[in-house]
């Protein structure tokens, strides 16, 4: 029996539960001797000239080594983006201006960790305030202006459409509503915060040690950035605490990090405490959308529209590219004949945006959610019935839509039904009617979204190494960066399952570029659909070679031989008790190893549904969620314990943008929400147990047809969630309520419609 | 200043400064690095360990105040032997899946050790509400709480279904019964 | 982070407490818990230059029944009094506004006194106390002083306490096992009370409403415990709760959104309370 599609306990945990994981900042490799401590002074407003720092106070404290400014570092500034406006390069440590509180403007170096932080204390720095500006509508007026020789704070032409929009969009629609709508910055916030450390050895090429989720690309951005070969750099990757996307690629700390060490002589460390993190770490989402949704009082939907504008953030990165992707989920499960999207991105003086889970595909589907809503809402229609009367018939697929997305299979209105089903949805409306004839203060609520996601896109190559020993034991080595997701089982299973090797003797290594030299890494939910593939196809290719030597030292016909899966041996088939010789027996004789690269091609789309269940308290507006039956159909299931998992996880962050998380700024930049005790990150008190439901629809993209699993539980839930307590408040009047739907937002909303 | 603390069973000592943070000196003085530090706001429980036995924040306690008193981490919890995990809490983390990135969960594991430790009778709503000071970012907490009414040899889907049924009033509600 | 440094003495009595409290004056801070002292600390907001633990004085430690009183020791944890029988007893509001303080790990180190001393008006202990009408007892080089808890507080995280004194006991009227409440108001469980209502029933049958989070300071819903005294309707007099109250505005809601909060929770409360 194939071990593929089995409840398998990770290969992780024995370690991960006893003497505990190794993050960046638990390392005590001999190469990190004497390691100086990094401390960065950083920023406390928002937006200002630096007229002048005075590290001598610093310089005389305990423990310090050395303290730098920006005037030291001989980095030239980097463009963060490559689409992104020239002018908005971001500097190793500020010089002349800072743009978000929190930007580092100087690095103090000391012998113990402790001491660090009364140094920086010390460094004296005069900041001359400029007008700050944080609201995106404000940022494209252009009248404070991040960066005068960009000449506007608009960050790219990229997403700018070659043609005008037609008019005639919404022109034979009986129905057309339209609203404006917020997706509101949320923090990744993994509970590892960044780290990195650094050595030079004294063949000249230098180390890094450091938490990201792509070690090879981030090994060229910061050889990049360091104007070094990439060959002259080597990122050797600990576990990871979490990512999210957050740590998708390089940070520039990485660089300065390296600098400051091969300035001083010596090892450097740097850990980033939780504050620094929430404004030095790249956040998520930060889009005004307003969406524009037309058809037929029959529920035929007929024309949408979204319009973007997306927060870069003071310093433009890996956020400047989502709003392509918003754009080309726009439509999201539905057949709607006409589509247009624009999307702008702006610069303002906050923290920069990145990749978030779902990066650019929650916005797509958060904002088409919502119209099917505020449609189904006009017509007076059941959102259920809505849905499925206009979501992409099974027939037609591949299919590919107006935003260019080629959908390559879904189930959607199956899985909708399958989720209403399961729910007992009407026996929940019923439940809400009671409530409402009876005007209970907790009032029920149901929200359905319907979503589809794109996964794999943008990197669909990956690598894998697999070798047998001698011993009888394996390793792989792969190009993903696991930080959680359970590569390690999940890749031994794969190679197990065709080596007949057992999952205990396999060891999967990744993060190490001297070992894996080419990878991308683990982002976008690809891994499985290329790294795991890539891992099958090596361990295929390996049996192959195995049976072509087992063949001359056999005397047997090649096709003739097939592994046995019990034994881990090429044996003849159907003649058991004949001559037969073991992987390790070939490894021991010659090197047996196989380095595969696969291309997937093409992304995949994972589709779903969710019903989310709330109680709101209409005398207080808050709201709880009761429960979430999800829908989330990524194609065959390697390994269900794991898989489940992400589903888990991706729909505690979903429920959590959709009630409880923002990242908040006051007029000056000022960050309110800087901490883990007043950013709203869930507690399991905040949460229920979820309702799983399992569907499995292959792609025909790869041969195994796995899509990924990663992002899509919070891509459905949120929409789900933000739906229901709407739905919970529909009868009085209410229409639509931003998100986070915090106590307050809902007591707002019943009190304005009830004018 | 010189403090002396048994940890996991052992005696430990050095000179620190009074500042120096009990989840600081696990880390350095001692090398036990599993326990996280993960905020600076006492909120995220990555730090928890046990002092005599009972659950603490080792980032919001002094290293002086634990002077002569008795420390456990996760890596005092037992060891993995013939394929197992020997404590019943990590082992049903384990079999669980109440784990992902890591990071979270030697707090986790001490925090739910307590807890179980101070109510044997769990439900769910207990678990939840009993892990309120420690967050995980990956897990969504679904099979942590799985995991922890395993380990208080609890049936976890009879727990959450009695959970659903048994509608106590969520977080944030009343809390006061009056007249018990 | 991590505090800027300091001296730390651990001392073995209340007395050589005290004397070390006079010795150091302003330049000292008491350490009981540690939970609203060391994250304040840790912010780099406070840094004595010496630190008092007085966490381990059993003489500071115990829950009994007095007379017609409880007194509790002030460095009694939170903990102790969540599982007290005494306290379940004779005053089982009290245990079910601590069981709502932090998490299991911050109840395993704060303490009463600590809290009170401290007096966060966002705080749950303080305005539970001033529904009690409890008593401050405070010890120093004048010697002991009882203070009642409507006269402690004077503004926000200020006290009459002096530097050089200690909160050592707390006194409370045995209030019993019933005619209490607590509804506490929260985004998520863990969080400072959004508002929070604390009702107790004297021994004279007065009812007592304790608010949080309305003000600079722990206040009384004094309104509405007249309107109920004058023998008005529950609703009615919960309709009162927010007069003389000023509260603050942040990013969990607007003083609006406070002032119809606390009338909805005060009259929740005390429908529980009466039930």
């Amino acid at each position: 029996m194939s071990i593929l599609g089995t409840r398998v306990v990770r290969t992780e945990d024995p370690v991960f539960l006893t003497r505990g994981a190794t993050y960046t900042d638990d390392l005590t490799d001999e190469r990190l001797t004497g390691a100086l401590h990094l401390t960065l002074v950083r920023s406390p407003i928002a937006h200002a000239t630096i007229t002048s720092i005075d590290v001598e106070a610093a310089k005389e404290a305990p423990g310090v080594v050395a303290v730098f400014t920006g005037a030291d570092v001989d980095l030239a500034p980097a463009l963060l983006f490559p689409a992104a406006n020239k002018a908005m390069v971001r500097p190793f440590l500020a010089t002349d201006r800072v743009r978000y509180v929190g930007e580092a403007v100087a690095a103090v170096l000391t012998e113990e960790a402790y001491q660090g932080e009364d140094a920086a204390e010390l460094v004296d720095v005069d900041y001359e305030p400029l007008d700050v500006v944080v609201g995106m509508k404000d940022a494209l007026t252009d009248e404070v202006l991040l960066f005068p020789e960009a000449g506007t704070n608009s960050v790219t032409s990229m997403h700018l459409a070659k043609e005008e929009a037609p008019e005639d969009l919404f022109a034979d629609c009986e129905v057309v509503v339209s609203r404006e709508i917020v997706n509101q910055r949320v923090a990744a916030a993994p509970l590892e915060t960044r780290a990195a450390s650094a050595y030079w050895g004294e063949d000249g090429r230098c180390t890094i040690f450091c938490s990201t989720q792509n070690a090879q690309s981030a090994r060229d951005e910061v050889a990049g950035w360091m104007g070094i070969d990439a060959k002259d750099l080597r990122l050797i990757l600990p576990d990871v605490g979490g990512g999210f996307g957050a740590k998708i690629g390089a940070d520039p700390e990485f660089a300065l990090v390296a600098w400051l060490s091969k300035k001083v002589g010596r090892p450097v460390r740097w850990n980033e405490s939780r504050s620094e993190n929430m404004t030095g770490m790249v956040q998520g989402r930060g889009q005004l959308q307003t969406i524009t949704i037309g058809g037929d009082r029959d529920g035929t939907v007929k024309a949408y529209r979204l319009d973007v504008v997306a927060d870069a953030g003071a310093y433009p990165r890996l956020g400047v590219v989502l709003p392509m992707f918003t754009k080309m989920m726009a439509p999201g499960t539905y057949d709607i004949p006409k589509v247009w999207s624009t999307a702008q991105v702006v610069a303002t003086n906050t923290t920069s945006t990145a990749a978030y889970r779902g990066a650019g595909r929650p916005e797509a589907t958060q904002a088409i959610e919502r119209a099917m809503d505020l449609f189904a809402d006009e017509i007076g229609m059941d959102p259920a019935e809505l849905r499925k009367k206009n979501v992409i018939a099974p027939e037609k697929f591949p299919f590919t839509t107006k935003g260019g997305a080629p959908y390559d299979s879904g189930e959607y209105a199956k899985a909708i039904d399958l989720a209403l089903e399961t729910a007992d949805y009407a026996g929940l409306r019923a439940e809400q009617e009671a409530r409402r004839k009876r005007g209970d203060a907790v009032q029920l609520g149901i929200g359905i979204s319907s979503y589809v996601e794109i996964t794999g896109g943008g990197a669909f190559v990956e690598n894998a190494t697999v070798e047998v020993h001698a011993d009888g034991t394996v390793t792989v080595l792969t190009g993903t960066s696991p930080h959680g997701q359970g590569h390690a089982t999940a890749w031994a299973m794969l190679a197990s399952d065709e080596l007949g090797i057992p999952i205990e003797k396999i060891t999967v290594i990744h993060g190490d570029t001297d070992l894996i030299p080419k990878g991308a890494g683990t982002m976008g939910s690809r891994s499985l659909q290329t790294g795991g593939i890539a891992v099958h196809n090596a361990a295929t290719e390996l049996v192959e070679l195995a049976k072509q030597r087992a063949a001359e030292l056999l005397e047997a016909d090649v096709d003739d031989l097939e592994i046995d899966k019990t034994t881990g041996s090429v044996v003849v088939k159907g003649a058991p008790g004949a001559k037969s010789v073991s992987l390790a027996q070939l490894a021991e004789a010659d090197e047996l190893k196989i380095y595969h690269e696969f291309d997937g091609k093409a992304p995949t789309f994972p589709f779903g549904a969710h019903v989310a269940v709330v109680e709101v308290d209409v005398e207080s507006g808050k709201a709880t969620v009761e429960r979430i039956y999800a829908v989330d159909d990524a194609g065959p299931i390697l390994n269900p314990l794991i898989f489940d998992g992400q589903r888990h996880g991706g729909i505690a962050q979903g429920i959590a943008q959709a009630l409880l998380e923002e990242v908040v700024w006051d007029d000056e930049g000022q960050p309110l929400t800087g901490s883990f005790a007043d950013y709203g990150i869930p507690s399991a008190a905040e949460l229920p147990s979820f309702d799983l439901i399992t569907m499995e629809t292959r792609t025909p993209v790869n041969a195994l047809g796995y899509k990924g699993i990663g992002e899509a539980g919070t891509i459905g839930s949120c929409p789900a969630v933000q739906n229901a307590v709407i739905d919970a408040v529909s009868h009085l009047g209410v229409s639509h309520i931003d998100m986070p739907l915090t106590p307050l937002r809902v007591w707002e909303a019943i009190q304005e419609a009830a004018k | 200043m010189k403090v002396e603390i048994t940890v996991n069973g052992a005696i430990t000592s050095a000179d620190v400064e009074p500042r120096t943070l009990l989840a600081h000196y696990l880390r350095e003085n001692v090398g036990l690095k599993a326990t996280n530090i993960g905020c600076d706001t006492t909120s995220c429980g990555a730090c928890t360990v046990l002092v005599d036995g009972e659950s603490v924040k080792s980032c919001t306690v002094l290293a002086v105040q634990a002077d002569q008193q008795s420390v456990t981490t996760m890596e005092g919890l037992g060891t993995y032997a013939d394929g197992e995990l020997t404590h019943p809490v990590t082992a049903a983390f384990r079999q669980g899946h109440g784990l992902q990135c890591g990071f979270c969960t030697p707090g986790m594991v001490m925090a739910a050790v307590s807890l179980i430790e101070e109510n044997p009778d769990l439900t769910e709503a207990d678990v939840r509400e009993g892990l309120e000071g420690n967050l995980c970012r990956c897990t969504g907490y679904h099979n942590i709480v799985r995991a922890v009414l395993v380990a208080a040899g609890k049936d976890p889907d009879a727990a959450q279904a009695a959970g659903t049924a048994d509608k106590t009033v969520a977080p944030g509600f009343s809390v006061g019964e009056g007249d018990k | 982070m991590i505090p800027v440094g300091f001296e730390y003495e651990r001392p073995e009595s209340l007395e050589a407490a005290l004397a070390l409290l006079a010795e150091h004056g302003e330049g000292a801070t008491v350490l009981a818990g540690g939970h609203s002292l060391l994250p304040v600390m840790k912010l780099r907001l406070a840094a004595p230059e010496i630190v008092i633990d007085i966490g381990r004085l059993a003489e500071l430690n115990y829950i009994r029944v007095d007379g017609d009183e409880i007194a509790i020791g002030a460095a009694t944890r939170y903990r102790d009094i969540v599982i007290s029988d005494v306290l379940a007893r004779e005053c089982a509001l009290l245990v079910a506004v601590t069981r709502t303080v932090g998490d299991p790990q911050v109840r395993h180190r704060g303490t009463l006194g600590g809290a009170l001393a401290h007096g966060d008006p966002a705080g749950d202990l303080p305005a539970a106390v001033l529904a009690l009408d409890g008593t401050i007892v405070l010890r120093g080089p004048r010697g002991e002083r009882k203070v009642p808890i409507t006269e402690f507080y004077t503004g926000v995280f200020t006290s009459v306490k002096e530097p050089d004194e200690l909160v050592v006991e707390i006194r409370l009227p045995r209030t019993g096992s019933t005619g209490w409440a607590y509804e506490k108001f929260t985004r998520r469980s863990n969080d400072w009370a959004i508002v929070a209502v604390a009702v107790a029933t004297l021994p004279s049958g007065r009812r007592q409403i304790g608010l949080v989070n309305m003000g600079g300071t722990p206040l009384r819903a004094s309104a509405t415990e007249a309107a109920l005294e004058a023998g008005e309707s529950i609703e009615k007099a919960a309709a009162l709760a927010a007069e003389g109250t000023e509260p603050p505005a942040d990013n969990a809601g607007t003083p609006e959104y406070r002032r119809h909060l606390v009338t909805v929770l005060t009259k929740r409360a005390l429908q529980t309370a009466t039930a």
